[in-house]
């Protein structure tokens, strides 16, 4: 992986029953995150760098999870998107 | 055949399965040279060497696309049924809301249509596959957005004004041209310059304010279908934007020679879509009864920090923040509060019904707009508010000075006077043109010839052309407004007007028992106008 700069980085989420699992994952895998919630809706901020990891949001769901899911509930991303199956990783690349 | 014996071949990497399933689907042309096949690829001046070096952030094939966005539908069709059948529009918080979905279908649902156009135009004419496939699923995305706006608008069609008559409309009325202009010039563009507009200038950079705050306030007003419609639109544009970043960086890496064109269409394209985004800048300050956020928070957020950072990125391209930037900075206190006084004064014209700021509205105003809003906006409103009383209410009634380029009203102030309105001109072939903006101005000082004959409405009524068939202006009692609003698909009295006097209103409250406007309580005066 590349050096990452600091700026910020996000995963904004629908919040429904779908992605409880999901934003506690990503907390969990991203201790520098910070979680604003709005209606309907959270945004998931991070500097420089976010991942969302398959193998954290199938501990907490209990079935096996395509990250291409997420997808599904995501509003909205900042930064570039690097996806393979175990990680889908939001950075700014130096 | 497969032996019975042998291990089952591995199952391939995500990559692997995506370069197999787009990748390959791609050829070199045999019986015609490539070149004619994609014949405005170097129309722009854009040099690509490489297609292969397009890097495709989302590794979507086509078989999981129709998985994921059949599952989209089958959740947003389920919401949509339940609204319905639970009188869900009668739900949200006042019919001051209702008036900010009209806007919607009149404003954003057929934009949504020419961007799906668009993205066809770019899944032919785009020689590398990765984009093609991306600009095709957007393409279906784009359509799919049209349709379930109009289908979830539709049940609210059944009970208020404003709505039936959007198609129509859309390509009539006054301030529809800004929306309709704006993305007829970008699909009227190259390949290169409307994919950097709408994928990189609009969706990366600005979409994130409309469907971000303002949606998350829809739900917060009761709107479960369209915030449901929203959020499932915006789960495509997380693609959507991806991909204009990914062409950005691509079109850079290609060739320095492409650097300042890119810089070009990001200048233009991030003024253009600011300009048509200050709608939602209304839409979010003034028609949302209860709020999330006002607009110069959320554009703080999301275009001054999250822009910040896209900029920051790209620096190392030699690309640099959009000009002008630092003018929209130093309007996000005014622009709501410009463009809503323009909707009121010209409230008979407009397909819905705007109305003056209750005093909680003022004071929620005062607050978060402590620079700007009492010292400019709210003596005004005041001032509005005590000929309303006294029975005399302002209206305007002489036709505003549109800007050539974005066509609003010219009703943005000087960038370093919010007293004064900002005034721009040139000369061109011995032809006056009139601009909002030095960004505006600079747009059409490029590429003069694309918009000397825009369709801008004012100019289009005193030229006679806004006349249904039959009409005859030289008549006695010939009343050009009028007419002119029948043209544009505006029922004067039912489509706009005054909102405490509109058929919306009484109605709204004869239904739900509850008053029009949750501030001001129920409408007092008789219903002298009412349907």
């Amino acid at each position: 992986m590349n050096a990452t700069s600091s700026q910020p980085v996000f995963i904004a989420l629908q919040t429904n029953n779908d992605t409880l699992s999901l934003i506690e994952a990503i907390l969990f895998d991203n201790p520098q995150a910070t979680l604003e919630e709005y209606p309907a809706m959270v945004r998931i901020v991070a500097p420089g760098r976010l991942v969302v990891r398959r193998e954290s949001v199938e501990e907490r769901i209990g079935r096996s999870f395509d990250l291409r899911e997420i997808q599904l509930n995501t509003i909205s991303i900042a930064g570039e998107v690097d996806e393979t199956e175990d990680e889908f990783t939001l950075c700014w690349k130096l | 055949m497969s032996n019975e014996n042998q291990t089952p071949a591995k199952k391939l990497t995500l990559k692997e399965n995506y370069a197999l399933m787009t990748r390959d689907l791609g050829w070199e042309t045999s019986y015609q040279p490539m070149d004619e096949v994609f014949r405005y690829l170097k129309f722009e001046g854009i040099k690509i060497h490489d297609w292969e070096k397009w890097e495709d952030p989302f590794r979507l094939t086509m078989d999981a696309y129709w998985k994921y966005q059949g599952e989209k539908e089958r959740k947003l069709y389920a919401i949509m049924d339940a609204f319905q059948q639970n009188n869900g529009q009668f739900n949200v918080t006042d019919v001051r809301y209702i008036q900010a979905l009209k806007v919607f279908i009149q404003g954003f649902s057929l934009i949504e249509y020419t961007s799906h156009r668009g993205f066809n135009i770019m899944s032919r004419e785009l020689a590398g596959v990765g984009p093609r496939i991306a600009a095709e699923m957007q393409a279906l995305d784009e359509l799919r957005h049209t349709q379930t706006q109009i289908h979830t608008l539709s049940q609210y069609n059944r009970y208020f004004a404003g709505m039936e008559e959007f198609p129509y409309m859309f390509d009539r009325t006054w301030y529809l041209s800004i929306p309709k202009s704006f993305f007829e010039d970008a699909v009227t563009g190259g390949p290169f310059e409307f994919i950097v507009a709408i994928s990189f200038a609009l969706e990366y950079l600005l979409t994130n304010l409309v469907f971000m705050p303002w949606m998350s306030g829809a739900a917060y007003n009761g709107d479960m279908a369209t915030v449901t419609f929203g959020f499932s639109a915006q789960s495509d544009e997380a693609r959507h934007m991806t991909l204009g970043l990914e062409i950005v960086k691509f079109l850079l890496e290609q060739d320095p020679a492409n650097v300042p064109l890119v810089q070009k269409w990001i200048d233009k394209w991030f003024w253009r879509g600011y300009r048509v985004l200050a709608l939602v800048s209304a839409m979010m300050d003034y028609m949302l009864p209860k709020r999330v956020m006002p607009w110069c928070e959320a554009f703080e957020i999301y275009f001054e920090q999250n822009g910040g950072a896209l900029f920051a990125d790209l620096a190392r391209y030699g690309i640099r923040m959009p000009k002008h930037y630092e003018v929209a900075i130093k309007e996000k206190g005014r622009i709501s509060h410009e463009l809503w006084s323009i909707f009121y004064q010209y409230r008979d014209a407009a397909g819905f019904h705007p109305w003056l700021p209750s005093e909680e509205e003022m004071d929620w105003f005062s607050e978060k707009y402590p620079d700007t809003f009492d010292k400019l906006y709210r003596p005004r409103y005041e001032y509005w508010r005590q000929l309303e009383k006294e029975g005399r209410p302002f209206i305007n009634s002489n036709l505003p000075q549109l800007c050539q380029i974005c066509q609003w009203p010219m009703l943005f102030s000087e960038p370093d006077d919010p007293t004064q309105t900002c005034y721009r001109e040139t000369e061109y072939k011995e032809e006056k043109f009139h601009f909002c903006s030095d960004g505006c101005k600079d747009i059409f000082c490029d590429e003069p010839e694309k918009y000397v004959n825009a369709w801008l409405p004012v100019h289009q009524i005193y030229q006679g052309n806004c006349l249904l068939e039959g009409v005859d202006p030289t008549a006695p009692g010939f009343n050009p407004l009028a007419e002119a609003l029948k043209y544009m698909g505006i029922k004067p009295g039912i489509d706009g007007g005054s909102l405490s006097a509109s058929a919306d209103a009484h109605n709204w409250e004869a239904w739900t028992g509850r008053p029009h406007n949750s501030h001001e309580g129920m409408v007092t005066e008789p219903a002298a106008k009412a349907a």
